[in-house]
């Protein structure tokens, strides 16, 4: 048989995934896109409009506070837990691995790592409970400390509302990049450090000069998932404060959920999923190519 | 590299879930260790006192989690939440577990997920078998297109598979759900599949057609055995995202006998209609489940991303 006609023989396994992902992702999304140009409101046919959705979106300012809410998610998703994750990793291999053994390490890894096994709802709802202005243990504990004027409606009031999220979102993430990384950090020869060490280099430097140049590739990987899931956080809105109060922890995907399923705007909702989705695919496109790069600069 | 490769693409595909496997196992391997415990330095003291205390933060969310659960409503609104309990009262559990019928939710995650894990492993399978293996022309844009339909918002498909579900009758059905995921779990699968499959021994493959084996033989008692280790980390990976997930099931499942745990706690919350005790009993039960399966295939996670990246 020819080389071709080999290759085509293989081409019936592909049928079965193709069809489906042609109509549960390939039709749905292009669906998106066309509605996205149209005012609909999910019954009856939609009316072409043009750009007419995009131009609202430009002057719409709950759409680009929703942006700027989530501009500080990923700093509490994805920058903290990083940078955190990765002063831990680097404490927990070089000081505590070495000094009192791996078993310590993996230990305190493990409690670290925790609220990552939690699905995104449960964690919502644990903080929301914890949370709670009257019977959460948060005031509770500032109660108890005669700290009563520190006692809060955290995810009541605007003023708190988005950054009590964000410490929600550290606790919840650092686990993941604190794995990821010392997954990493096992790559590095050890001599690398007890040369260094012997050299009297402090921690701070090894730090600096073996432990972040050597894992930059994980880095790169964390940051670039980290902050597309920030862009995509949904469940912790949803449970948390449902993008409230008054808009104030609205974020683009549970504006663009308001528009499907609240005001029933299926039109302008598409083009908030739209421009979301432009947006995650150029930055994976960016992060991939800077991350091309720096490993050529490495060779 | 590819230990890390498998490691971080599986985990990172959806943060929530990453690099589980390594949490507990990976430890054990570091070498060195014993050299260095002869010069225990003040700083590394102080490292262990931060991070003993850190881990004691993370953890004391799910202490308080675990008291509550367990006490009754009135000792809750007289002692508060900080209070060690009177004795272990199933009042609140039982109450939530009527509430919502938690053993259902549970049945319908278990189904879901279950059904997800097992039908995406095999499309990830048979698309890989005929881009790793096959070398179908073109494989490369349709990696592409999969990492891509990978990092899509699934805001951006949400309303359209709503849309369409009604069209065919699919809506408010466990049925549903199951497909969107199989579809979006096995573009992961056949991207990691392809890759660990271009790597195949082809004189097994060659053997295997020489001994008269057809495309098809050769996939299930050659390829499939072969590469079962990764497959069984693919369907742990691809259960646990599935349990995670909250938007489409949230859409679609609205009927409370079809509901998974994510979106029964999700709407009750969403409803306040819950007193203290019974919150923390529903995050109690929302919690037990992951973190048993956590212990449970910890060790499977583990060995299978490493058998995975020795090819």
């Amino acid at each position: 048989m020819s080389k071709r006609g080999e290759r085509l023989g293989y081409l019936p396994y592909l049928v079965p995934g193709a069809l489906l992902f042609t109509a549960v992702i390939g039709v749905p999304f292009l669906m998106n896109l066309g509605t996205s140009f149209t005012e609909w409101s999910g019954v009856g046919t939609p009316e072409w409009t043009g750009l007419a959705n995009y131009k609202e979106l430009a002057g719409d300012g709950e759409f680009w506070a929703s942006f700027r809410h989530n501009g500080l998610v990923i700093v509490g998703m994805a920058l903290v837990p990083t940078a955190i994750g990765l002063v831990l990793a680097a404490l927990l291999t070089d000081l505590i691995g070495r000094n009192f053994g791996p078993r310590v390490a993996s230990v305190l890894r493990a409690c670290v790592y925790l609220p990552q096994v939690l699905p995104m709802v449960v964690a919502g709802v644990v903080w929301t409970w914890l949370l709670n202005p009257d019977s959460g243990a948060v005031n509770a504990v500032l109660r108890a400390a005669g700290l009563d004027a520190l006692a809060h409606n955290w995810l009541g009031d605007p003023a708190t509302a988005l950054w009590s999220v964000m410490v929600v979102m550290v606790w919840v993430q650092i686990g993941f990049p604190l794995v990821v990384f010392m997954s990493g950090l096992q790559r590095i020869d050890p001599s690398l450090y007890e040369a260094a060490e012997i050299d009297g280099a402090s921690w701070g430097r090894r730090f600096r000069h073996i432990t972040v140049p050597q894992i930059r590739p994980e880095i790169f990987v964390v940051l670039l998932w980290t902050t597309i899931a920030s862009l995509k956080v949904f469940a912790p809105i949803y449970v948390l404060t449902k993008g409230g109060p008054g808009g104030a922890t609205n974020v683009p995907s549970y504006y663009s959920y308001l528009n499907f399923f609240d005001k029933t705007d299926v039109g302008y909702g598409s083009a908030i999923s739209t421009v979301l989705t432009l947006i995650i695919v150029a930055l994976t496109v960016v992060f991939l190519r800077l991350q091309g790069q720096s490993s050529e600069g490495e060779r | 590299m590819t230990t890390t490769l498998a490691g971080a693409e599986a985990g990172t595909r959806d943060p929530r879930a990453g690099g589980a496997g390594g949490a507990g196992a990976r430890g054990g391997r570091r070498r060195g260790s014993g050299r260095g415990r002869r010069r225990r330095g003040p700083s590394a003291y102080a490292a262990l006192v931060a991070l003993a205390a850190l881990a004691a933060v993370m953890l004391i969310p799910f202490l308080v989690v675990v008291l509550n659960a367990v006490k009754t409503p009135q000792e809750y609104s007289t002692n508060g939440p900080l209070a060690l309990p009177e004795g272990v009262s199933l009042e609140g559990i039982t109450a939530f577990w009527e509430r919502v019928n938690f053993g259902q939710v549970l049945f319908n995650s278990a189904l879901i997920c279950g059904s997800v894990a097992i039908l995406a492993v095999l499309l990830s399978v048979l698309n890989a078998y005929a881009l790793g293996i096959g070398r179908i022309k073109g494989r490369m844009w349709v990696l592409v297109v999969l990492l891509l339909a990978n990092t899509l918002p699934q805001e951006a498909l949400v309303y359209p598979l709503y849309y369409l579900s009604k069209q065919v009758g699919l809506y408010d059905t466990r049925l549903a759900v199951i497909i969107v995921f199989t579809v979006i779990q096995s573009a992961f699968g056949t991207y990691l599949l392809s890759s660990v499959l271009a790597a195949f021994p082809r004189p097994l493959l060659e053997a295997a057609r020489i001994d008269g084996a057809g495309r098809w033989q050769v996939l299930w008692r050659v390829v499939v055995p072969v590469i079962r280790p990764t497959l069984a980390v693919l369907v742990v990976f691809f259960f646990v995202w599935t349990w995670n997930e909250f938007l489409i099931p949230l859409v679609f499942l609205v009927s409370n006998d079809n509901q998974t745990v994510s979106v029964a706690l999700g709407v009750l919350q969403g409803q306040r209609l819950m007193d203290a005790t019974m919150s923390s009993a529903a995050s109690l039960l929302g919690l037990l489940p992951t973190v048993v399966f956590f212990l449970i295939f910890q060790r499977t996670l583990s060995r299978g991303l490493t058998a995975g990246a020795i090819k």
